[in-house]
């Protein structure tokens, strides 16, 4: 156990900024009431943020990612989500090993 | 997903509920978190760090997207700004779901809310439905997975040298079939397909011209413009 300084600041201060992040929508929530084009925006974020964190792995890592991408999406519209966590890793193993 | 209306649900009930709703997620981070502790002893961190990371960082996208841009030495403002840009999410996220948990105690609140993550953030969403969440429901959910993350990524800490590459499992696509199945509970109009699809477009394009970790911003941005732009409009009387 020999965490050094660098490590220790580094991961203090990334949990700071974390803390900050998600704090700061507690503190503006309840006064913040979106309405019209504002709500469609607010409404958007869970989607568009999601979206955004994952887009690069399946569009532009490689075939076998987007392949199994998009199988991945097809079973989440039919399957509960551990099956399409399931459906998505033995997609993406099956293409970059045994097909591949 | 309807209580009977006879009687209201007891603290057992919603905590119980809320380990069947996140349970789905929390075998999706186990791989995640293992993938965690295991990269991060090959960048020279100790399992005192895994632990510190994963506990008061709890960030899991944030936590891998440091160890891969982590070397020596530790390079604290390419660490902060990834993490910044990773995390911004939160503030509007958490901006969201405030007003359905206000009724709660603030120090709850702020525990809570240190430990809300993509996940138990949907599920809470989706709970409350635009009305209130229960005490026992948010607060279970979220120490079960604080608990199940700190377990993991330790776990990973203390095996990853003994099972090498965890990626040859596929274990690292974990967390992006989770995200698609999450994202797939939000894609329920023409305009959030259309919110999906542009957000899809602009994170792979900042991703290939900017690089990690500008895709997360540019994506959320483009996704929440097209959202604003291509609604009616309307503002109710």
């Amino acid at each position: 156990m020999s965490t050094d300084g660098a490590t220790l600041f580094a991961i203090l201060g990334m949990a700071a900024t974390t803390f900050a992040c998600r704090i700061s929508g507690l503190i503006l929530g309840p006064r913040f009431r979106p309405q019209g084009r504002l709500r469609a925006a607010f409404d958007a974020i869970p989607p568009a943020v999601l979206t955004a964190v994952i887009a690069p792995t399946v569009l532009v890592t490689g075939w076998p990612e987007t392949v199994a991408g998009l199988v991945t999406v097809w079973a989440a519209f039919r399957f509960p989500m551990l099956a399409t966590i399931l459906v998505g890793v033995v997609a993406v193993v099956a293409l970059r090993h045994g097909l591949g | 997903m309807t209580t009977l209306a006879s009687h209201p649900p007891s603290a057992r009930d919603e905590i119980r509920a809320a380990i069947l709703d996140i349970a789905p997620a929390l075998v999706a981070a186990a791989p995640i978190g293992l993938l965690y502790g295991a990269l991060a002893t090959t960048k020279g961190l100790d399992l005192l760090d895994v632990a510190l990371s994963s506990g008061l960082i709890f960030a899991g996208g944030a936590q891998l997207a440091a160890i891969q841009i982590w070397t020596v030495p530790v390079p604290i403002a390419a660490l902060l700004l990834s993490t910044l840009l990773i995390n911004a999410r939160y503030v509007l996220m958490s901006a969201s779901l405030a007003p359905k948990v206000a009724h709660l105690p603030l120090l709850g609140r702020i525990l809570g809310f240190h430990v809300l993550a993509d996940e138990n953030w949907a599920m809470s969403e989706r709970r409350a439905g635009g009305g209130r969440i229960s005490a026992p429901y948010f607060f279970g959910m979220g120490v079960v997975f604080w608990v199940n993350w700190m377990a993991f990524s330790v776990l990973g800490a203390l095996t990853g040298p003994l099972i090498g590459d965890p990626t040859r499992f596929g274990a690292d696509f974990a967390f992006t079939a989770m995200f698609i199945a999450l994202t797939a509970g939000f894609a329920r109009s023409r305009l959030s397909i259309l919110v999906i699809v542009a957000s899809a477009a602009a994170a792979a394009l900042a991703h290939l011209t900017l690089g990690p970790p500008w895709h997360v911003l540019a994506g959320a941005i483009t996704g929440i413009a097209v959202a604003a732009l291509a609604s009616p409009g309307e503002v109710p009387a």
